[in-house]
């Protein structure tokens, strides 16, 4: 791949300040991002996977820049965003949206799905009335919605139908980078399917790159190309799915695969189990964060952070006890 | 159980939440109910606790028979003291969300001890001492020292599994888990279902295990009962349930789950239930699935609600075209 990546994302680090710590001393931090590296190109889907306090969340918001990053480097098709105002990411912001979780509580429910929709589009001052109108009604025929959908409220719809107005707004701008923050796991299983192809299908007919955050392997393993696996905010391993699915590296992925239920009886059994829950943020283990948790560590891992090494082509992976 | 039913009499009209529900739970089974949003799976659990609201509205019918140690009694015709004596003592209940269901100003410790101290009539500290051993059995570190501790002073995973002993605390016949695993992470599922299958091994408790979750059914259950607006479309063993379902609507939520075991290199498209959940208040005459059924028949399927059909193999199918179907 010789074209520039969409999305270039080096060493960055987000801290959040916790309450607490003495009068004169330092003031204790979480680490929710503790430097992060990617890329991503265009029409990609790059899902994220991991656990609570794994910082996946905080990851697709700050790389839309709806956080300030701590440190570290975004590059946005070639532009360096990291440090850019408000004023300079309004030209950039129609290309990059964002679809939230939950279909609730992200649309207002005083406006008509018609001016929820058209939102970004009165906020980027684009086109006249009846543009926004038929702006509309063609994102609204995109998510597979009746143009008549205008005209209702939120309540009217059902989770699935409120998930599908959330992705026309992210849409209606046209942008070529998406994030999806767990974006069916609020919905019945049997919607769950319905928005899921509908983002695949969205993705294949516009080009669209998506940062696919989620909890549900077994639905990021579906929709990506590439998974990122994430530990108290840091990558450990980051490889094409098939890769990462058939040749897992690092303990704590391995760990993650085996402890997702699968939906088949006779592949009961006792699994490698891991113990304990994840270490605060606040005060991450030295070395490699999993170490605490980790079947395989030993003395060498409490030393130093393992770096991502590459494995195989685009498949690396943070563990030093995996050998090449 | 035998015919539950439970109507909530709303300002909307009459939501029928629960519909014709029969089911047995033996000794040491572990059943599943298994239904997305508006099935009736966590309502079934709160008849069977009478925790339903009395009074506002609310109808249980039908026969819940409880046999525990004695001679089977109706639970929904107990008076509200005899049904105190069971909830808690035989009958136990872990809820999805812990933080919400423990009281956030007691002790853990102490809200262990309080059904010992009600059902047991053990002393503070000697039920104290019990709670401690419970802790450690259900694998919090430190017992000790966290019966001093509050709930948000624990994480969600020992948050759940402190109910789930105060849930044991009184040895329970049946343990009724309403999602309990929902709420964590993978890696903590895990160790709580372990947990769950553990102590069901060791006290041969009956639990009955409400989820959306398929994959944690296809893990942990004997029996599974699928249902859907309300009503049982399918009950089976496990094994036979995933391997050859026999409702259109088992057949479909099996096929919209994605399994990483069977990703292939092309990301085709999950084979999806057309259409949403049907809204409560205005509920598809016959079959409650038929518009969202692929093997739907108009004059058939719209017209009378199907019988619940007993195979010979122990399934029960509410269906009036499975057998069309399995051809």
């Amino acid at each position: 791949m010789s074209e520039r990546p969409l999305l270039e994302v080096e060493g960055l680090e987000k801290w959040f300040p916790v309450p607490g710590g003495g009068l004169f001393g330092p003031r204790p931090k979480l680490r929710a991002l503790d430097g992060v590296s990617f890329t991503m190109q265009r029409g990609e889907v790059l899902g994220v996977v991991g656990e609570s306090g794994s910082g996946k969340t905080t990851l697709g918001r700050a790389v839309l820049r709806l956080l300030a990053p701590s440190a570290g480097r975004i590059a946005f098709d070639g532009t360096d965003i990291t440090t850019l105002s408000r004023h300079r990411m309004r030209p950039l912001r129609p290309r990059m949206q964002l679809v939230f979780q939950d279909p609730f509580a992200s649309l207002n429910p005083r406006m008509t799905v018609g001016s929820i929709i058209a939102a970004p589009l009165v906020v980027q001052h684009r086109g006249d009335r009846a543009a926004r109108d038929k702006a509309v009604a063609d994102a609204l025929d995109l998510v597979g919605l009746p143009a008549r959908a205008a005209l209702r409220y939120p309540h009217e719809f059902s989770g699935g139908q409120r998930q599908r107005i959330g992705i026309a707004r992210a849409l209606i701008l046209r942008p070529d980078f998406l994030v999806a923050d767990e974006p069916v796991s609020a919905l019945d299983v049997s919607i769950q399917a319905q928005v899921v192809n509908l983002l695949l299908e969205l993705q294949q007919r516009l080009g669209l790159a998506i940062m696919f955050i989620g909890h549900d392997l077994a639905v990021v393993g579906h929709i990506s190309d590439r998974i990122a696996v994430m530990y108290l905010g840091r990558i450990v391993e980051i490889g094409p799915t098939e890769e990462v699915l058939a040749r897992s590296a690092h303990p704590y992925t391995a760990a993650l695969f085996a402890a997702a239920p699968v939906p088949d009886p006779s592949r009961r059994g006792h699994r490698v189990m891991l113990v304990g829950d994840v270490p605060s943020p606040i005060d991450p283990p030295s070395g490699c964060a999993f170490r605490t948790r980790c079947p395989h560590a030993t003395s060498a891992c409490a030393v130093a952070r393992p770096a991502l090494r590459e494995l195989s082509p685009g498949h690396s992976v943070a563990c030093i006890r995996v050998s090449a | 159980m035998r015919d539950l039913a439970v109507r909530f009499h709303t300002d909307g009209g009459v939501v029928t939440a629960v519909d014709g529900l029969s089911f047995s739970l033996r000794r040491g089974e572990t059943l599943a109910i298994v239904g997305e949003s508006g099935s009736g799976k966590s309502v079934t659990g709160l008849a069977i606790m009478r925790l339903l609201p009395s009074g506002s509205g609310c109808v249980v019918e039908g026969e819940v028979q409880f046999a525990g140690a004695g001679a089977a009694r109706n639970l929904l015709l107990l008076d509200p003291e005899a049904m105190r004596q069971i909830r808690g003592d035989r009958i136990a209940m872990v809820f999805q969300e812990p933080m919400t269901s423990l009281n956030p100003v007691h002790t853990i410790g102490d809200q262990i001890a309080e059904p010992l101290v009600h059902h047991r009539g053990l002393s503070h500290r000697a039920a104290l001492d019990r709670a401690a051993e419970l802790l450690e059995r259900v694998g919090i570190p430190e017992p000790r020292r966290r019966l001093a501790s509050f709930p948000h002073q624990l994480s969600g995973g020992m948050r759940q599994r402190a109910m789930i002993a105060m849930a044991l605390s009184c040895d329970p016949d049946v343990l009724i888990a309403d999602e309990p695993t929902t709420a964590l992470d993978v890696t903590i599922q895990a160790q709580i279902l372990e947990l769950i299958a553990d102590l069901q091994r060791q006290s041969g408790m009956a639990v009955i295990f409400v989820t959306h979750n398929l994959g944690v059914v296809a893990e942990i259950a004997d029996r599974v009962l699928v249902m859907y607006a309300g009503r049982a479309m399918e009950q089976a063993a496990v094994a036979p349930l995933f391997a050859r379902p026999a409702h259109p609507y088992t057949t479909g939520l099996l096929a919209s789950v994605p399994r990483l075991d069977q990703r292939g290199t092309l990301r085709e498209s999950l084979r999806a239930i057309p259409g949403n959940m049907p809204d409560p208040t205005r509920m598809p005459p016959g079959c409650a699935f038929h518009p969202r059924c692929v093997h739907a028949v108009p004059g058939l399927c719209d017209q009378a609600v199907p019988p619940a059909e007993s195979l010979a193999d122990g399934r029960v199918v509410r269906c009036a075209r499975w057998r069309a179907i399995a051809l």
